[in-house]
């Protein structure tokens, strides 16, 4: 039985953004790659357990993602080599936010515990709902909704660093720490 | 004038919901700096958010905007037109 095409276009149509899940939760383009074909495999092969009418965006990344997770037990103590690729293709796309900033930012994300990352990049960019992304990956709302700002708390941690130099009020404050020793 | 030092003063102090019990302007910490630049550091978190929201989403973006790799779109064609029996 061939496939309905109405579904193979909503499967087609999420890929994009499946790919870019895949590639936040990787860090590894080849990796992300190898994801979305096994989850692409897997979905088509199980296409029956896909209810029309459904969320297939949420779907698909369910099990994307489980497949990661899997993945990632397997290999938990492998050494990672995801520094080098995501970042080259960074260098092709210099868009509106300065590379450095960026790879800054890309660096910071990776340090989040994987359940803090996945909720927050599939609530902060890839605009699930709270409901859906709990669904995705398997949890209460609650958890999510703590995931998500734990989350953005440990980047604004790590990144906050930096942009406290661009403020006057702080460099006061440290010229009046570097002269303090005369009070 | 009062109302010249007021807006300097105040300037990095618009957030609604600072909680009061944290403005404690003459306190200071163990290393004698004032505590009150706690309101400071809450609008760098407002900031510092928004800006994490924005880079999140454009790092997204990027790999959307590239839509569906020729062998993907190849994959999804090849798969969808077999019978079943894939897996």
């Amino acid at each position: 039985m061939k496939l309905d095409p109405v579904i193979r276009d909503q499967v087609l149509a999420t890929v994009p953004s499946l790919r870019a899940f895949a590639i936040s939760l990787s860090g590894n383009i080849d990796r992300a790659d190898d994801l979305v074909q096994e989850t692409l495999l897997r979905a088509l092969a199980h296409i029956d357990s896909f209810e029309p009418g459904t969320n297939m965006p949420a779907w698909l990344f369910t099990i994307l993602r489980n497949l990661f997770r899997s993945e990632y037990r397997k290999r938990r103590r492998e050494v990672e080599d995801a520094e080098g690729r995501y970042a080259d293709t960074l260098k092709s796309n210099p868009e509106q936010t300065g590379r450095v900033e960026f790879q800054e930012f890309r660096t910071a994300l990776e340090k989040l515990p994987p359940d803090q990352r996945e909720a927050l990049i599939l609530v902060g960019a890839s605009g699930f709902s709270y409901e859906d992304a709990a669904a995705i990956c398997g949890c209460a709302v609650g958890t999510i909704k703590s995931r998500v700002n734990r989350a953005r708390t440990r980047l604004a941690d790590l990144l906050s660093i930096d942009s406290v130099d661009d403020f006057g009020p702080d460099r006061a404050t440290r010229a009046v720490l570097a002269g303090g020793g005369r009070n | 004038m009062g109302d010249v030092t007021e807006m300097k003063s105040r300037k990095t102090v618009n957030i609604e919901s600072a909680a009061p019990d944290r403005e404690m302007p003459d306190t200071r910490d163990a290393m004698g700096r004032p505590v009150g630049s706690r309101k400071t550091e809450v609008r760098l978190g407002r900031e510092v958010q928004a800006r994490i929201g924005q880079q999140l989403r454009s790092m997204y973006d990027q790999v959307v905007k590239e839509g569906v790799p020729p062998h993907i779109a190849d994959l999804v064609r090849r798969l969808s037109e077999q019978d079943d029996g894939l897996a």
